[in-house]
């Protein structure tokens, strides 16, 4: 069957609500790969067994990431006429506990997380009144100042079913663009809307699609950058495993507006369910005629093809991506020329980012006067986050730009981890800066990030308390990019190398002042000179701790100390014995067999001997062994 | 013609010029490693930096980067100046032997390196990563036989898994564009080794005077050119004197 009309999406819509809202049970299990990692798929197997073997109709969902990975395994369960309710933390036990409940008709309190409300689910029923003290989970404070646009789906259908997706809205906006607008006022459309580029430039998404679609030269193409590789940052991952037509249907959206007919999703090889689903989405689009000749009868041309990525960090940079999709080497060039005039095969082409082409459906079907009054003036709309660290809730957070870095950490997050002070975060992975809790009050938008020598970045947010080194925060940056620079250029290829071997000599306790001086001038050097996007952004770590944390460093050369007791050529465990119960437990763990003692007399350490492991310092039940600094 | 402004001198050139072009055009010397007026711009070696002024401000290496009608350029202020060194500094302390890198240095007043000497396993390196050989091979001999391998600290250049390489044809061209003499290649007897490359071709015999001149796979240069059938063959001197015969032959009268 092809969809050609109005009414074939609405029979498709139809069949996808029949799925999201059945009469029966529906579970959906969250199975991104954060879901996965936490063991969703025995969670998933045993709902499945129990509910077979109690003879529980249900319609059992794989989904994808509801954001809260901090409470995965996610289980969301809808009983029709009692409700819609969220689990945390399932367990094969627990998830069998509950399709128990479940075929006796209730909804148990036991791990209920919060109560799903209305909006999700039309026939509410008595949830509320049944599980009073379950929260809403919009009062959930990780949840209360989201607002999901990019991951509207992200959790709530199965990505590999377009009816669902098409039941929660998708298509309306293709077809509304390729039936009612000219391609220039789509175009207008995406000016308006204010969005810019969410892999981190922020360039202005409507201005590269004008600058495209003005550009003389035949054929043109769009491409999806899904080649995020930043440590601790899973944004564009989470988007393609969960809800992979979002983004089918923004580039095809993108090829009508600049006048291409051939797009390219390029995603990082590591991420195999992204592949796999953005692949099914693909396929499954062109079953329907969505993608292909003649779409819904506009006369509209657009086919796209799944790249996988060839497996280096610097494939990420769009001039590198090219050249890898066209079979070269992962390498950038100069620019100018923009991929905008020249780009794949040296024609015009968009790269946009997964996020920024997940963000064009809603644009369009909703308007660009609604997406511009999200956010705030200049930064229009929502923004992704990875929120990882030393903070009480990480998870997937989507946001309104300006939303304020504290109402990010302490509000979203909840604090730091344990109840700690959060000293530290570092927004944009390996490319961004560490910003001070002094500077907290700062809104989340490009223009202040980077003054305050960070970036926005394509959304990691890594929180840190003050068991975190900032020194050897840079130097664990710094080794990243060194070794994801393609050493093209000299400045990026020699500069963080010795960038790295100045901060390796801080953190041993062989750094002297005039190495603080070098490390500056070549971090300067490094962000000024090299050729692309990475190198300009690698010393951010090194350049923001310096000037944020710099009695940090002062510590290392001057006094040869580590305050927050990282650096192991710079501290010393030692057993107090006051505390020490003598219980073993350290002496039997030490891998080095530094601690020695009597039975249940006072251990001691031979600082000779250990390596800073602070395996004892883990075990120790007393917490009788301590960090001298 | 694009006019433009380089350290406060007007110049004029043609649409379509680098900055490099303009400000050599203008009479100023800018060092350079890794461009080739007969390459590609490719932008690697970033000694070339000048900064733009007007109508916006930024660092850029000149080479690789088109000219504007209206930009004002400056190759000797402090950023631009800073660059130079920091990446010639760099350069020395990679290979501290090589005698182009530290004349190079000298003439931006760099004379030691900051940096300790790399990569020390290495012994004497002398090949600072610009790619001329690569891209020579690539874009003017078409042979691809040779290609950077591995990425960051770890990039060298190689032949494809370090083995001889199938489709070398021995010309030379990498070794002749080295700006650093970092390429071995040696005619012994009917070979010609090249020893950086790990490739080794048999050089062809003149049929007349019997001496190896040429890399035998340049033996397909007589399907391009059909009118040097009957003189491909032949050394250079050899050809000159059958041309010559020939010439004498066919004078009238």
């Amino acid at each position: 069957m092809k969809i050609q009309t109005r009414s074939d999406l609405d029979a498709l819509r139809d069949r996808g609500l029949s799925t999201l809202y059945p009469s029966g049970v529906r579970i959906n299990v969250g199975m991104a790969t954060c879901g996965l990692a936490t063991g969703a798929a025995d969670v998933y197997r045993a709902v499945r067994d129990e509910a077979g073997a109690r003879g529980l109709e249900l319609t059992l969902v794989a989904t994808g990431c509801l954001g809260y990975c901090q409470q995965e395994p996610l289980v969301d369960v809808r009983l029709p006429g009692r409700g819609r309710v969220l689990y945390a933390r399932m367990t094969p036990e627990r998830a069998r506990d509950l399709v128990a409940a479940l075929a006796s008709g209730e909804l148990p309190a036991e791990n209920a997380l919060a109560i799903i409300p209305a909006e999700e689910n039309p026939d509410p029923g008595q949830a509320s009144g049944a599980l009073p003290d379950v929260p809403l989970i919009g009062e959930l404070p990780f949840y209360a100042r989201q607002r999901k646009i990019i991951l509207r789906n992200s959790g709530m259908i199965d990505p590999e079913s377009i009816e669902e997706y098409v039941a929660r809205d998708g298509y309306l906006a293709l077809v509304h663009v390729l039936l009612d607008l000219p391609p220039q006022t789509v175009v207008d459309e995406i000016v308006q809307s204010g969005l810019r580029g969410r892999g981190g430039g922020g360039f202005p998404t409507g201005c590269k699609w004008q600058i495209c679609r003005d550009a003389p030269g035949e054929p043109k193409y769009v491409i999806c950058n899904g080649d995020e590789g930043d440590p601790g940052a899973y944004m564009d991952r989470t988007v393609l495993e969960s809800d992979p037509f979002s983004v089918v249907e923004g580039m095809t959206i993108g090829g009508y507006a600049i006048g291409a007919n051939e797009g390219t999703i390029y995603v990082r090889d590591e991420y195999p369910l992204a592949v796999e689903r953005v692949s099914h989405a693909v396929a499954r689009a062109e079953e329907l005629g969505l993608l292909g000749q003649d779409i819904l009868g506009s006369g509209f041309d657009f086919t796209l093809q799944v790249v996988r990525g060839a497996g280096a960090f610097v494939c990420g940079e769009e001039t590198a991506l090219i050249a890898s999709i066209e079979g070269g080497m992962g390498e950038p060039r100069p620019k100018p020329p923009y991929p905008a005039t020249s780009g794949l095969w040296g024609q015009p082409t968009v790269i946009n980012n997964v996020k920024t082409w997940a963000s064009v459906a809603p644009i369009l079907a909703r308007g660009a006067d609604w997406y511009a009054g999200i956010g705030v003036e200049g930064n229009a709309g929502t923004v992704v986050f990875s929120l990882v660290g030393k903070v009480a809730n990480t998870g997937l957070v989507e946001v309104p730009m300006g939303l304020t870095l504290r109402e990010m950490i302490e509000g979203i997050g909840g604090g730091g981890l344990d109840g700690r002070a959060v000293k530290a975060v570092q927004t944009g992975g390996p490319s961004g800066g560490c910003l001070p809790a002094r500077l907290f009050h700062l809104p989340i938008d490009y223009e202040t990030l980077t003054q305050a020598g960070s970036i926005m970045g394509s959304g990691g947010m890594v929180v840190m308390d003050e068991d975190t080194c900032m020194v050897d925060v840079a130097r664990y940056f710094l080794k990243f990019t060194m070794a994801e620079s393609c050493g093209k250029c000299t400045p990026c290829r020699e500069g963080t190398r010795h960038m790295y071997e100045i901060l390796t000599r801080i953190v041993e306790g062989e750094g002297t002042e005039a190495d603080l001086e070098l490390l500056e001038e070549v971090a300067t050097w490094v962000k000024a000179a090299s050729l692309c996007g990475l190198g300009q952004t690698a010393p951010n770590p090194v350049l923001s701790t310096l000037r944020y944390f710099r009695d940090e460093y002062d510590a290392h050369v001057v006094e040869k100390r580590c305050p927050a007791g990282v650096c192991r050529a710079l501290i010393e465990l030692v057993i107090q014995p006051e505390l020490c119960t003598g219980c073993g437990l350290c002496e039997r763990e030490c891998p080095v067999g530094a601690i020695s003692g009597e039975k249940k007399e006072p251990h001691i350490i031979d600082p000779e001997l250990c390596t800073r492991c602070r395996i004892c310092y883990d075990v120790c039940p007393v917490g009788a062994i301590e960090i001298v600094r | 013609m694009v006019n433009l402004t380089v350290n406060g001198q007007q110049v004029s050139v043609p649409e379509g010029s680098t900055l490099l072009q303009a400000v050599r055009a203008a009479g100023v010397d800018l060092p350079t490693l890794c461009h080739h007026d007969g390459l590609a711009p490719y932008g690697a070696c970033r000694l070339c930096m000048v900064t733009i002024t007007a109508p916006r401000r930024a660092l850029v290496a000149s080479c690789a980067y088109p000219v504007e009608e209206g930009l004002v350029v400056e190759t000797d202020d402090a950023e631009a100046v800073a660059a130079r060194r920091l990446a010639l500094e760099s350069l020395l302390s990679r290979c501290p032997q090589s005698e182009a890198i530290r004349e190079l240095a000298a003439g931006e007043g760099v004379t030691a390196s900051r940096f300790g000497e790399h990569p020390p396993e290495r012994g004497e390196e002398l090949c600072v990563l610009c790619g001329l050989c690569v891209r020579v091979c690539r874009e003017i001999i078409g042979a691809s036989a040779i290609s950077f391998v591995g990425r960051g600290t770890e990039r060298r250049v190689s032949t494809p898994f370090d083995v001889q390489a199938e489709s070398c044809i021995g010309c030379g061209a990498c070794a002749e564009i080295c700006p650093t003499g970092a390429i071995q290649i040696e005619d012994r007897g009917n070979k010609r080794i090249l020893h950086t490359w790990n490739t080794t071709v048999e050089l062809h015999t003149c049929p007349e005077c019997g001496r190896f001149f040429a890399p035998e796979p340049l033996a397909f240069l007589k399907e391009m050119f059909p009118e040097a059938a009957d003189t491909w063959a032949l050394c250079p001197d050899c050809r000159r004197r059958r041309t010559a015969l020939q010439w004498i032959e066919q004078a009238p009268g």
